[in-house]
């Protein structure tokens, strides 16, 4: 298994730096990696060939390589692994690893880099990707001695887990690999500027169960953060003990049921009324790994302008940087929420004070009940929203489903059942289209007998949709939902929205002839090229059996193409750098409070 | 309006540290004043010496993201009535028979100290805050300064208490591998 090294107690062996390496990636418990090799990492895949332990997926691009170790990371909860060559091979990964920052994806990078003695000469395939991506990882290394192969491996896997998780990028030279070294995995890491905090402050959660039950309009305003640390079930607890609403950001959804009853859904930009309103209206947020964005926030000045903040987050610096905590946090969000709930519990016995938010949650569930999020149907073509909700429902929430970026993104955030953590995967931070198919195809080697839906855009899926050959080869059945309305769709409703209609370069031409669209690429043949089950629908009359005919394919990856309507828009939608009071429910329509005070 | 901070700031003596650190301060939009980096009693710890002129908000959020710094050790921010603070500048004055005197004069006014002679010109050598800096500076202007060569800042707290006291026995406390 992992972590113990069974020939500790014997003699130093003696072997190469990529045997070390190969060695050292088995002892942090790696079991698959993807990536392309090249020149510079070359030395490292010869050990990699026998290696029993770690399975190597040869994708089509190195930004596949990536993404998918971000969808692997996500599903399982441990660091995902990427490799690829120095030069172009390395700089292909700087998206996945921006990605990965933004939304905390604990991955590990290793790139080979050319022999230190030609670092800096400008060399064939020569970059400085430690430098490139400084600003984009959590931690780097370049290393050009052998030696440190172990101890390097061992601290970028603690780095990328650990805290706030994020991607560490590894860059070896090649010599560091040919080299003989001798290999000894580390018992101890020695990080004197590395050290987390993860238990929370007992006075800060004190205060903060204290401001809890004498609020009278308080929102559990949730993060990523709580999947992040494996919170969901202690989420639960606090939820059902205290009964005040719950809103899950985009990249928190699924961890709190969208089934509970104090569930108003997902805030922000796109949110619905009744998460907007809450926190527009609140007393009091506890945001728990959450980062007060500016999606979520709109135009800051004027965001929840009642409400005080208790703000918990294992990263220090995102307490205070957006909006001004009250009550300040720092500490995994598992901890904080299991003391608030022994906290609240003690007041409550103790002190006899308990938090009522009757009226308020009656408020608040009167507003999700008037103001759902819904779609109308078109007087003809396909519906993207109903292509989405019935993946969902003839699915169910077992299955994973991964999003790439745009509307077709913002429709699986609001008409996919969210029931569990990690059961959705999307670019939320970087906002990056092509995340998708790669990420889906990491997910499906994380979660080999559960089903994936990637659910993607004409756009997005036109980036990286290389690594269906990938999935092909390597028997990776993902599902590939292509919802194509032939153009970029979340710009173009922007174009609709602020630019007068005019559609400058949002036209991508794969709709069929009768919108004049040309259908470049078919997807189905697309599909078919790449050994791939390829399916189209655009009726929805055979929406239900299109769908039960991807889900009955297990042995091979699937791509239909929903050719749908393209002129659907998200809704609600907050403008941006506008107020979140602003939200329109359809186009220039404001929610109607009518004789509700709020 | 912002206002000055001297921030010292211990760091892991490895390659890289610099540039992750003055990175982070461009990449958050904030500008270095002065820096000053210099090892330690403690060979494996270098101290930078950063001053910056910032508002306290974004002086505390630019601290917090430095901390974040893997190699990072210790941030300490420097209050001036608190804290001997230096810098040394090289200073080539013209001279001639006329005002050399005159200048020789300014140096011992200043407690400076001529470093180098040449028949035109003398080099001083003069440490202080720098407000005695800029005003010898402006006593020796008349004469024509021909060049200056000016370090950063470096500070150090007054009293026997030492930043490094906590961090050295940090460094052998590690933590075992969570993996």
């Amino acid at each position: 298994m992992t972590g113990t090294a069974p020939e500790q107690a014997t003699a130093l062996e003696t072997m190469t730096g990529a045997q070390s390496l190969v060695r050292s990636l088995e002892h942090a418990g790696v079991d698959v990696i993807f990536g392309i090799p090249g020149g510079a990492i070359l030395p490292a895949y010869d050990p990699l060939f026998d290696s029993e332990a770690i399975r190597h997926i040869l994708v089509r691009h190195e930004q596949g390589a990536g993404h998918a170790a971000q969808g692997y990371a996500m599903v399982t909860g441990k660091v995902g692994v990427c490799m690829a060559t120095s030069g172009p091979g390395a700089t292909n990964l700087v998206t996945a690893l921006a990605d990965a920052h933004m939304d905390s994806v604990p991955i590990v990078a290793i790139t080979g880099q050319v022999p230190s003695g030609a670092i800096g000469t400008d060399a064939f395939q020569e970059a400085d990707i430690r430098g490139i991506t400084m600003p984009i990882t959590k931690h780097s290394y370049l290393v050009t001695d052998p030696d440190e192969i172990p101890r390097t491996i061992a601290e970028a896997f603690h780095i990328a887990l650990t805290g706030r998780p994020g991607p560490v990028l590894v860059d070896i030279s090649k010599d560091a690999l040919q080299n003989a070294t001798t290999f000894s995995w580390p018992n101890e890491l020695a990080l004197p500027g590395y050290r987390p905090t993860t238990r929370p402050h007992g006075k800060q959660v004190r205060e903060a169960a204290r401001l809890m039950v004498a609020a009278k309009r308080p929102v559990l305003y949730v993060g990523g953060g709580v999947i992040k640390a494996e919170a969901a079930a202690e989420l639960a607890v606090l939820a059902d003990l205290t009964q005040i609403p719950v809103v899950t950001t985009l990249m928190a959804r699924g961890a709190f049921p969208d089934s509970h009853e104090l569930h108003l859904g997902m805030p922000g930009m796109h949110g619905s009324v009744a998460a907007v309103t809450a926190l527009q209206k609140s007393d009091l947020l506890i945001s728990l790994g959450a980062r007060f964005d500016d999606r979520v926030t709109g135009l800051l000045s004027t965001f929840a302008p009642e409400a005080k903040i208790i703000h918990a987050d294992i990263d220090p610096a995102e307490i205070s940087k957006n909006r001004t905590a009250d009550v300040p946090i720092v500490g995994d969000c598992k901890e904080v929420i299991s003391d608030l709930v022994v906290m609240l519990r003690k007041i409550a016995e103790e002190d006899g004070l308990v938090g009522d938010y009757t009226a308020w949650k009656q408020q608040m569930l009167g507003v999700k009940a008037k103001f759902p999020v819904g779609y109308d149907r078109p007087e003809k073509g396909l519906s993207p929203q109903r292509v989405i909700e019935r993946i969902s429902e003839l699915t169910g929430p077992e299955a994973t489903y991964v999003a790439g970026v745009g509307q077709h993104q913002m429709w699986a955030a609001h008409f996919i059942d969210f029931e569990r953590p990690r059961q959705w995967l999307n670019s939320g931070g970087a906002g990056t289209m092509g995340y998708c198919v790669p990420a889906a195809m990491g997910a499906q080697v994380g979660e080999p007998d559960n089903v994936i839906w990637a659910i993607d855009g004409d756009g997005c899926f036109q980036m990286t949709n290389q690594e269906l050959a990938t999935c092909a080869i390597e028997g990776i059945p993902v599902k590939v939902a292509v919802i194509n309305n032939s153009s970029l769709g979340m710009v173009r409703q922007w174009q609709t929205l602020f630019y007068e209609g005019r559609y400058s370069n949002t036209d991508l031409n794969t709709g069929g002839e009768d919108i004049g669209a040309r259908r470049i690429p078919d997807f189905v043949k697309l599909a078919e090229a790449y050994g791939c089950i390829g399916l189209r629908c655009d009726d929805e009359a055979d929406l239900d059996e299109t769908i039960q005919k991807a889900l009955s394919i297990n042995d091979a990856p699937v791509v239909i193409d929903f050719v749908v309507e393209r002129d659907a828009m998200v809704w609600p939608m907050v403008a941006a750098g506008t107020s979140n009071d602003d939200i329109k429910i359809a186009r220039d329509l404001a929610p109607s409070w009518e004789d509700d005070e709020l | 309006m912002t206002t000055q901070h001297t921030l010292s700031v211990l760091v892991e003596n490895t390659p890289g540290a610099l540039a992750r650190v003055a990175g982070l301060f461009m990449r958050r939009g904030f500008n270095i004043e002065s820096l000053a980096v210099g090892p330690t009693e403690i060979p494996e710890i270098s101290r930078m010496t950063i001053v910056v002129n910032v508002d306290e908000l974004p002086l505390e959020q630019v601290t917090k993201q430095l901390n974040k710094l893997v190699n990072v050790l210790k941030i300490v921010e420097l209050d001036s009535t608190a804290a001997v603070e230096r810098e040394l500048m090289l200073i080539k004055v013209k001279t001639d028979p006329q005002t050399r005197g005159q200048v020789l004069e300014t140096v011992q006014l200043f407690r400076a100290k001529v470093v180098d002679v040449a028949t035109d010109a003398v080099t001083i050598e003069a440490t202080g805050d720098s407000g005695k800096l800029t005003a010898m500076l402006n006593v020796l202007e008349p004469f024509g300064i021909r060049e200056i060569a000016q370090s950063g800042r470096v500070a150090i707290g007054r009293g026997a208490r030492s930043i490094t006291d906590r961090t050295l026995r940090a460094v052998p406390g590690q933590q075992s591998t969570a993996i």
